[in-house]
């Protein structure tokens, strides 16, 4: 925890964690785990009947068709007999079907993938690739009507104490500057740019991307922040990247891209930053769907009752209730907080001081945007208070001295916003 | 699922940089201490009963309020003790007890607990009650005749007065050390000018009150009186008098920095401030009180969610997008 500091009149800065931080030099591997579980996200509306069933026997890198109709696909990351598929519903009501994989320890490699001839046509790409270790919509690449002009590669982490995407811009650049090639050629987007720290302009420079420097000062890092400073060029409220032809990738997806076509097989590890209690970081590498529960026992990190774990970093990461719940392709890090570091949120009001103004990256009015918000005044919100400008950094709770849950009250805006002005439509 | 361990969940972050508003209080009265020890060893024993009184009492009304309205008990985050000790030092050490009962219940419950308690008070507290004081009782603020019975060994006049009274024949009565000394009849904790600067300066640093408004403030003030001066040597003091005398500096350190009443962002922080100094001035040199301060100040109060509508654009706003 970075406590304000003694004499608080500058801004405290909060910088990215760089990969001096993590223990050892190299990325630890997780013994692959016999139970593995797959999830994902459904998609609003109405859903089809499952294909899947349990008893199937599935491969390593085999593509699992969900349902009869859409596109819903999991890539199984392990060979072995499906022993459970279910329905869970997540934080703000995101249902997920997740499927249990009793794992044999012996992988068979599927080979449906190869024998497409490892087409880079964007079709196949989609039909193959969107359950990329890194990648978290493929489809804002491919399926767009606004086609992309610019794709920004980000080198920088999300959050504070995570190296993931540093650790492979550093120890994979090659296979990086591999990726980026496929990468053009699945989308056809020329303007490639690799955002580093200045500790990693060398290996960034191999790339052959277009390559930014910028300060590891969080939350410089962030999308929304990126936009207004790489390409000076901020996404309107009312508008999202793809609007603007702009999207993010992780390096490390563009490194699994290369893996897929170089190698035929579709990649099933990720790479994670743990952060243990005392905030020292990990780096490992472990298949999707490895259940938190065992690689926090590999890393010998204990977790008691009343502990906190956490999907992320510090500021943005979410919640997770179980040690059971497994990685997924876009979990970047875990972090294990300890009770006595866990802070109650308070019931007072704001008072004003205008810390959560100073220090918001977007330039919102935190301290009127609150004062609605806690009265479920959404829409006056979006319109007169900047609403929808948020980056989600989550830097107003962190320094709000009555510590007002400022960025969940934000999150619930920007949830319940649609919802409320759908209803208004329906009873027009 | 016996042996399920349950973890605490919330949205992020999960961070906190450990500021509360009870650190912050703590250090307000802290910043003060210099000013009101000050006080207490000038006048003695009477001082140091208004100060306990005032802040005893101003705590009683918040807790009292807070059972009236059903709330949680609120005094340990300080604030009613801040509001307290600020009244306190804007009074004179012969101030009776009911006066500092009923200014503690001005400021307290008039001035913040009727329009929501803390955060909601569109005006500062304790100038609430200073204000109310003042126009209520008329002798009760005249310092000069408060502490007619007080000899100190300096020259008993309260500055002010004697300026608005005598004229600028008075000034020279007053050394710039005497001033910053609190040489100088007047309030408990306004005088020692030293004290508040330091008290001050240490909030600033501390990132407890908002520089951009005790700065300006003292500028208005300064530049304000300057012109005065120039305009009319003869008629009006120089800033430097302005700026040492009555409550300028506890009001640019302690009272115009109030979070709920004073605004938050840069451009509309340095208009409140200096606009306040504006006034603080023009209602001692042409007003008809002899402190323009309390009123300057609450006047700025009245303007704050006005200028801060002023801000600047949030990310993406304002931009055309082909």
């Amino acid at each position: 925890m970075i406590k304000k500091p003694f004499f608080g009149l500058g801004k405290s800065k909060l910088q990215y964690s760089g990969i001096k931080n993590i223990e050892g030099k190299d990325v630890k591997e997780i013994p692959p785990s016999t139970r593995i579980t797959l999830m994902h996200k459904s998609p609003d509306g109405e859903l089809g009947e499952l294909v899947l069933s349990i008893g199937d026997e599935v491969r390593t890198g085999q593509k699992l068709n969900l349902r009869e109709i859409g596109e819903e696909y999991l890539t199984s990351t392990a060979t072995g007999t499906i022993t459970d598929i279910s329905h869970t519903t997540e934080y703000t009501g995101q249902t997920f079907t997740s499927v249990s994989i009793e794992a044999k320890p012996k992988d068979l490699w599927d080979d449906e993938f190869e024998k497409t001839g490892k087409d880079t046509a964007p079709e196949n790409a989609l039909t193959f690739l969107s359950c990329l270790p890194g990648i978290s919509d493929l489809s804002s690449f491919i399926k767009t009507d606004n086609p992309l002009n610019t794709i920004i590669i980000n080198g920088l982490d999300r959050d504070l104490l995570i190296a993931t995407n540093q650790i492979i811009v550093k120890t994979e650049a090659e296979h990086l500057a591999e990726g980026i090639e496929y990468l053009k050629k699945i989308t056809g987007v020329s303007r490639i740019i690799l955002v580093v720290p200045p500790s990693l302009r060398m290996e960034a420079e191999k790339s052959g991307a277009e390559v930014k420097v910028i300060e590891p000062v969080y939350p410089d890092a962030i999308p929304g922040l990126l936009m207004k400073r790489i390409l000076d060029n901020p996404v309107p409220p009312s508008k999202n990247f793809e609007d603007l032809g702009v999207a993010f990738i992780s390096p490390e997806a563009v490194v699994a891209l290369r893996t897929a076509f170089v190698e035929g097989k579709l990649p099933v590890t990720k790479v994670l930053t743990v952060i243990d209690k005392d905030n020292r970081l990990t780096c490992i590498k472990a298949r999707i769907g490895t259940p938190v529960r065992d690689i926090l026992s590999t890393l010998n990190i204990d977790v008691s009752h009343g502990d906190r774990l956490v999907f992320g970093g510090p500021m943005s990461g979410q919640g997770i209730y179980s040690e059971d719940m497994p990685i997924l392709h876009d979990t970047d890090a875990i972090m294990v907080q300890d009770k006595s570091q866990v802070n109650p949120s308070g019931n007072d009001p704001c008072i004003n001081c205008g810390e959560c103004v100073r220090v918001c990256p977007a330039k919102i009015p935190v301290n009127m945007l609150i004062r609605l918000l806690e009265n479920g005044l959404y829409e006056e919100a979006a319109q007169e208070y900047d609403l929808l400008s948020c980056v989600e950094c989550g830097l107003c709770s962190y320094v709000c001295e009555m510590r007002i849950p400022i960025s969940h009250y934000i999150m619930l805006g920007k949830h319940e916003l649609p919802l409320t002005e759908g209803l208004e439509e329906s009873n027009d | 699922m016996t042996n399920q361990k349950l973890f605490v969940s919330s949205h992020a972050p999960y961070w906190h940089n450990k500021s509360s508003l009870s650190m912050k209080s703590y250090n307000i009265m802290l910043a003060a201490l210099p000013a009101v020890i000050m006080g207490i060893y000038q006048y003695g024993p009477p001082a140091l009963g208004v100060v306990a009184l005032s802040v005893s009492t101003a705590m009683i009304w918040e807790l009292i309020m807070n059972y009236v309205t059903k709330r949680p008990a609120s005094i340990g985050d300080g604030n009613a003790a801040v509001i307290g000790l600020l009244l306190a030092m804007l009074l004179p050490a012969s101030t009776p007890w009911w006066t500092v009962l009923i200014g503690t219940f001005l400021a307290i419950v008039v001035g913040k607990q009727i329009f929501g308690g803390i955060g909601c008070n569109p005006l500062n507290p304790a100038l609430v009650s200073i204000a109310i004081i003042l126009l209520s009782w008329k002798g009760l603020l005249d310092f000069d005749e408060a502490l007619v019975n007080y000899d100190l060994g300096f020259y008993m006049v309260y500055p002010l007065a004697a300026l608005k009274y005598l004229g600028t024949s008075v000034v020279s009565n007053y050394s710039v050390g005497d001033l910053l000394m609190g040489q100088y009849a007047g309030a408990i904790g306004s005088t020692f000018g030293l004290g508040l600067i330091i008290g001050g300066i240490y909030l600033i640093l501390r990132g407890m009150i908002r520089w951009e408004i005790s700065i300006s403030f003292l500028a208005g003030v300064f530049v304000t009186a300057f012109f005065f001066n120039i305009a009319d040597s003869e008629k009006y003091a120089g800033p430097l008098f302005h700026l040492l005398t009555g409550y300028t500096l506890i009001g640019a350190f302690f009272l115009a920095t109030e979070d709920s009443s004073s605004p938050v962002n840069f451009i509309p922080m340095l208009i409140y401030g200096a606009c306040a100094g504006f006034l603080t001035v023009l209602i001692r040199n042409i007003g008809a009180f002899v402190d323009g301060t309390v009123f300057a100040i609450l006047m700025m109060n009245i303007a704050n969610p006005l200028l801060d509508k002023i801000r600047p654009k949030a990310l993406g706003k304002g931009i055309k997008h082909a």
